[in-house]
């Protein structure tokens, strides 16, 4: 760090960019390397200490041992569900906020998806848990249908993702929406387009970035999510959950288990990048 | 000659009306935008809508094109009532003052559109969007996206894309508003052309009275929601119903009240357009750049002469404007073309006479 204010604005800018990038590289991609480093390490499975032993048998175990195919595979659906019903709660949503809702409504009906954020996360997740309970509201307004509630379990954690992460796929399609102009959607009525026509071939295409861009967020946060599954998925297991439960016992383990998530997340993410949603995030 | 033929075709072809309000009327909260117009289009007709900002113009096409319903009356296209109908269900297209292209399809699928929300076949359609965009001279254009274009290309597009399946009317809304002055008069002639190779109707809506003189067959002056005057360009520019009219379509001298009985001679109220006074010496000829003692094929009326000062000289390309204060402090301008002759005390503080065609101050209502 110089001591002395810099004369030069090459110099400015290195003090002025020198520490984000400092804590980028130390404390995000170094952890992400140390944690991959130490996916090739070995555990002793005695003291549960980690031996420095160059090896690739942990991936090799996670890859021939097919309840961890099982559980990766669970929780990619559980991610992409989400997603999907996040997409399909958003839509209409932030429509009715940015087109349908008079001007003056916009405003605070965007404070009321935003409030949420705030709020704790555990919070949330045990509010969902007792709404989910077999006494909960849930239960009891589906009684009179003869209907039972999903009770705890995978149902559960879907349900609760989706709750959580809706606003980060309702802002951007709202922000979406709000751009689109008034006369695109008269020029398509116009040229003879009725509602569902001007849905599909105008609204949706101008949205799709920003769908895509909230759906990075539903997808990463669900794949990265554990606390959800232990309050409300009953006896699910998910990445997170198995990830926590070895950090303890095998920290190798552990490592090598997250590199699947990683992995799925930059898979997603090129996905994304190459369908343009990137550059509207 | 070509206008001459096309203002006498569309005299022959009143039998339907392309487009006709009855009393429509449209409120927005407390504004009354369109206040019980009366209007009648005819078919194959280039109409115009000439209005200030803000006098209910636009709010009249949008009547027509279905996205606003009126607060009372009856709008009907080729004689069936739309009033109630959507706009997606009306025969008529609209190019708007900021194209509305839309910005993630290509220029071809954009002017396709129409087609393909009809479920017309991919090759024929293709096929005459091409053919749309050769008529508005757009070809290699098919494959690009609009936000490669320049403004006047989008505007091309925004044409094509509206003639593209030949509507009843195509409605246009201030359509050259964001062009150059070349580009607007180079489109202007090419707008003209379009309607009359296609015959299809126009309904075109414009602040520019330039605009609306030299393209419509006729035109109505529309302000604060009323229609002032409707009629053919010549006949609205020189025989104006109303002092608002003859202000608005062209430049007027308006002379009312004490001014009109020093000036016109007569009570009431009254306007002479500038370039139909004479510039004289007050003890030399006649102005020989001026127009002839009258207009061809009338008799000609007693001159009326005044004499004043030069108070104001502007050159303006192809004329010249010439404030000219009289004794009793009334102001006339006078638009002479510049042509060689000109009286020697046709410059500021000259002493100068003034002279008109008795007719060419016509009483206008006030």
């Amino acid at each position: 760090m110089p001591a002395a204010p810099a004369p030069g604005s090459r110099l400015r800018l290195t003090a002025l960019l020198a520490p984000p990038l400092l804590w980028l590289t130390l404390a995000y991609l170094g952890s992400l390397a140390v944690l991959l480093l130490s996916a090739f390490w070995a555990t002793d499975s005695f003291t549960s200490d980690v031996v420095h032993t160059w090896n690739t048998d942990n991936f090799h175990e996670l890859l021939t041992t097919p309840v961890y195919r099982t559980i990766a595979l669970r929780t990619l659906s559980i991610a992409a569900a989400v997603t999907v019903i996040d997409a399909l709660l958003a839509l209409p949503m932030a429509f009715f906020m940015a087109r349908v809702a008079d001007r003056r409504w916009r405003r605070p009906l965007v404070v009321a998806v935003l409030t949420p954020l705030w709020a704790g996360y555990l919070v949330k997740a045990y509010a969902w848990r007792v709404m989910l309970g077999e006494d909960g509201v849930v239960a009891a307004a589906l009684a009179p249908f003869g209907l039972h509630g999903p009770g705890y379990g995978t149902t559960a954690v879907v349900i609760v993702l989706a709750y959580l992460w809706l606003p980060y796929m309702i802002l951007p399609v709202y922000a979406a929406l709000e751009r689109l102009p008034e006369r695109t959607l008269e020029a398509s009525a116009d040229l003879g387009a009725g509602a569902w026509r001007t849905l599909r071939s105008v609204v949706l295409p101008a949205v799709r970035p920003a769908v895509l861009a909230g759906s990075v967020f539903t997808f990463s946060l669900s794949l990265g999510d554990y606390l959800t599954v232990q309050i409300v998925g009953g006896k699910t297991q998910l990445l997170g959950n198995v990830i926590a439960a070895q950090v303890t016992l095998d920290l190798p383990m552990a490592a090598a288990l997250s590199a699947v998530p990683v992995v799925l997340i930059v898979c997603y993410l090129a996905a994304v990048r190459r369908a343009g949603a990137l550059d509207s995030l | 000659m070509a206008q001459t033929e096309t203002s006498s075709r569309t005299r022959t072809t009143t039998t339907a009306a392309a487009v006709r309000l009855e009393a429509v009327t449209k409120d927005f909260g407390a504004v009354r935008a369109v206040d019980a117009v009366d209007l009648t289009v005819h078919e194959g007709e280039f109409f115009s809508l000439l209005g200030p900002s803000g006098s209910g113009k636009t709010t009249l096409l949008r009547l027509v094109a279905g996205f606003e319903r009126p607060t009372g009356g009856r709008i009907e296209l080729a004689g069936h009532d739309v009033t109630a109908m959507p706009p997606n269900r009306r025969d008529v297209h609209t190019v708007f003052q900021d194209y509305a292209l839309f910005p993630h399809m290509s220029v071809e699928q954009n002017v396709a559109y129409a087609l393909t929300v009809r479920g017309v076949r991919k090759a024929e359609r293709l096929a005459r969007a091409r053919d749309a965009l050769t008529t508005v001279r757009l070809d290699g254009f098919a494959s690009r996206r609009p936000a490669e274009l320049s403004g006047g290309q989008r505007q091309r597009v925004a044409l094509a894309r509206a003639l593209v399946d030949r509507p009843a009317v195509l409605l246009l809304d201030e359509p050259l508003g964001a062009l150059d002055l070349a580009l607007r008069q180079e489109m202007q002639a090419e707008l003209k052309e379009l309607q009359r190779t296609t015959g299809i109707t126009f309904l075109l809506v414009t602040h520019d009275q330039e605009e609306a003189l030299t393209m419509s067959d006729r035109l109505a002056v529309v302000r604060d929601g009323r229609i002032e005057q409707t009629g053919p360009p010549v006949e609205v520019y020189e025989h104006p119903a109303t002092a608002f009219v003859a202000g608005f379509v062209g430049t007027t001298n308006l002379l009312r009240g004490e001014a009109a009985v020093r000036v016109v001679g007569r009570p009431g109220t009254y306007s002479i357009r500038p370039e139909r006074i004479l510039l004289a010496d007050p003890a030399g000829p006649a102005d020989p750049a001026g127009p002839a003692a009258a207009p061809a094929g009338s008799p000609a009326g007693g001159r009326r002469t005044v004499t004043g000062r030069v108070t104001d000289v502007v050159h303006a390309g192809a004329h010249t404007r010439f404030t000219v204060t009289l004794p009793h402090g009334d102001r006339l301008t006078v638009h002479r073309q510049n042509l060689t002759g000109l009286p020697e005390s046709a410059r500021p503080g000259g002493e100068i006479r003034l002279s008109w065609d008795e007719r060419d101050a016509f009483p206008v209502p006030s």
